[in-house]
């Protein structure tokens, strides 16, 4: 996808920038002045008023922190004392999105509506082919009845002068899932049990309603204390994300007070043995299909909202997992904090006892420019572990099957396919995978259209990102020569 | 006719507060400009260490030798639509 992140995704990153700025200058002491100066008085405003602006903001900068708008009790609680409880938590935020109710604007319920095109015309085929009767004359116009509208859609079918038009909801047309919806005052909510944390809606509102609780201060405040050692786990869609090379950036992490930086690719490397080494196991015993298990939204999506294709999703851990685990086996003190574009991440890190913090690429940022870090300017470092051309091509749509297929080779037949991003549509079709089947038997499913290098977390454009990715992929060892 | 210059910068402030998502204009730049201009991704440039208001100003995007600041895609369409009209 080529279109650039809403004005409302930019705010975002400004309100982190914020965040660490003011704990940096005095723990946030500071922190109520965050709104004014995001909107100063006399400045541009972008809802109905400044004071509305500033009110949610400040629900925003709650979310930045950790918190839930809706956890809020007393509406005097100050974004001074949000920081305060944030520092003292030991544990960080429940991990979930939530929606500013009131800077959600409700969008109008019905779909289907008629515009100023409609001719009021003699044969009226949009009435006489509704199945509701939910279409009436009125001042020489169809008119749609909302409650009596199922949102069928025939009408826009038949009207000759295009006069009917679908008017969607953004969020709940991204949500793969059917996780959002209205309550009784019209206002979006997300069902926790139903949300797979893939973060579409908050990508795609354009009044930037949607928030997800950080765990960004948890993190500055490891980094600041001098007794924790904090090693950053570099996802593989980083390439792209920041300027400079890997090696710079990884200078930039250890100026920030990560003691160490280890790349997850090595982690995928060790998916790739793993998941071919299944296939080959499952296709002897003669099963139909084996789908990849990386993905923590699809994995969620798959448990929750796809019982047919649970038995076929792979067992093998992830990237993320068997880096983790490697790092604690040799560090067992250190703090382990996932860098990624992901969001589902931090869902899949509560059950790993292994990955203690989630950041996104766009809270790392935040932290680098409040921090005054020239990522160029950096020391360029190596890696202790180098990752292979296999683990580092699975942030891009077709990677983690095209590694998983260089590995079975000629040990089994293998078709595969690739799931570029989850939508409605392309749930449907696992389903029919799963209990039709198909010509495929290697599934790979990504969350986001593109890869992870499409991610709500990343600050590159996907494109770009992808091509740095490539660019990476050229210069790594092949996993097939590895020995070990 | 000489083509309209864009230099955004890509320092890392810039490049993480949108810079980033400006560099759709290599991409797909709208078409009544897309021949018509010139792409270049700078170092820092320094405006963020020049200004009290700090990297809170960014991301900087020169067009020609015009600064805009907190520049976004929009902003910078705009200003290069403003020149071209100008030369017309």
């Amino acid at each position: 996808m080529l279109i650039p992140k809403n004005n409302a995704n930019q705010m975002r990153t400004r309100i982190l920038v914020k965040i660490v700025e003011k704990f940096l200058q005095g723990r946030f002491a500071d922190a109520d002045r965050i709104p004014l100066e995001l909107r100063p008085k006399g400045g541009e405003v972008s809802r109905c008023c400044i004071y509305k602006d500033r009110a949610i903001l400040k629900y925003r900068c709650m979310a930045s922190m950790g918190f839930a708008p809706e956890d809020e009790t007393d509406e005097l609680t100050s974004l001074k004392e949000y920081g305060e409880r944030a520092l003292a938590r030991q544990e960080h935020a429940t991990n979930k999105l939530s929606v500013i109710t009131d800077a959600c604007s409700g969008c109008i319920r019905s779909r289907y509506m008629v515009t100023d095109a409609c001719r009021g015309c003699f044969a009226k085929p949009c009435q006489v082919n509704c199945p509701k009767q939910a279409i009436t004359i009125v001042n020489g116009r169809s008119t749609i009845d909302p409650d009596k509208c199922i949102s069928c859609g025939r009408c826009q079918e038949v009207c000759p002068y295009h006069a009917v038009i679908r008017v969607p909801i953004p969020c709940e047309e991204a949500c793969p899932v059917g996780a959002i919806s209205k309550d009784e005052s019209g206002k979006e909510h997300i069902d926790p049990e139903k949300c797979i944390l893939c973060g579409k809606c908050l990508q795609s509102c354009p009044f930037g309603a949607v928030v997800e609780m950080s765990q960004i201060v948890d993190v500055l405040k490891l980094l600041a204390d001098d007794d924790k050692k904090v090693v950053a786990m570099l996802a593989p869609a980083v390439l792209g994300q920041f300027p400079g090379t890997i090696n710079n950036l990884i200078g930039a992490l250890k100026k920030l007070g990560f003691a160490d930086v280890v790349e997850v690719a090595v982690g995928a490397d060790i998916t790739t043995q793993k998941e071919a080494a299944e296939f080959i196991e499952k296709m002897e015993k003669g099963e139909k299909m084996m789908t990849t298990s990386c993905c923590p939204a699809y994995y969620k999506a798959a448990d929750v909202h796809i019982p047919e294709i649970k038995p076929f999703v792979s067992h093998t851990r992830t990237p993320m997992y068997y880096t983790a685990e490697l790092l604690k086996k040799e560090q067992p003190e250190c703090t382990a904090v996932f860098i990624g574009p992901c969001l589902a991440k931090r869902f899949e890190a509560e059950n790993d006892p292994n990955v203690d913090y989630v950041l996104t690429f766009e809270e790392i940022g935040a932290m680098l420019v409040a921090s005054g870090i020239n990522v160029t300017d950096c020391e360029p470092q190596e890696f202790a572990k180098i990752s292979c051309a296999q683990g580092r091509r699975f942030p891009v749509s077709g990677g983690v099957a095209g590694a998983v297929v260089s590995l079975v080779g000629d040990k089994a037949e293998i078709k595969p396919t690739a799931i570029n991003g989850l939508n409605k549509a392309s749930i449907k079709l696992l389903k029919q995978y799963a209990t039709k089947g198909s010509e495929f038997n290697m599934v790979e499913v990504m969350c986001c259209e593109g890869g992870c290098v499409a991610g709500p977390g990343c600050i590159a454009l996907a494109k770009k990102s992808a091509i740095m990715v490539e660019n990476y992929v050229k210069t790594a060892p092949d996993l097939k020569d590895k020995k070990d | 006719m000489e083509k309209v210059k864009i230099k955004i910068c890509c320092g890392t402030s810039c490049f993480v507060m949108g810079a980033a998502q400006i560099q759709v204009l290599e991409f797909a730049p709208p078409a009544d400009i897309a021949d018509k201009i010139e792409i270049e991704e700078a170092r820092c440039m320094n405006h963020c260490k020049n200004t009290t208001a700090k990297y809170n100003r960014g991301p900087f995007v020169l067009v020609n030798n015009e600064l805009i600041e907190e520049a976004n895609f929009e902003k910078v369409v705009n200003k290069v639509r403003e020149i071209l009209n100008q030369e017309n």
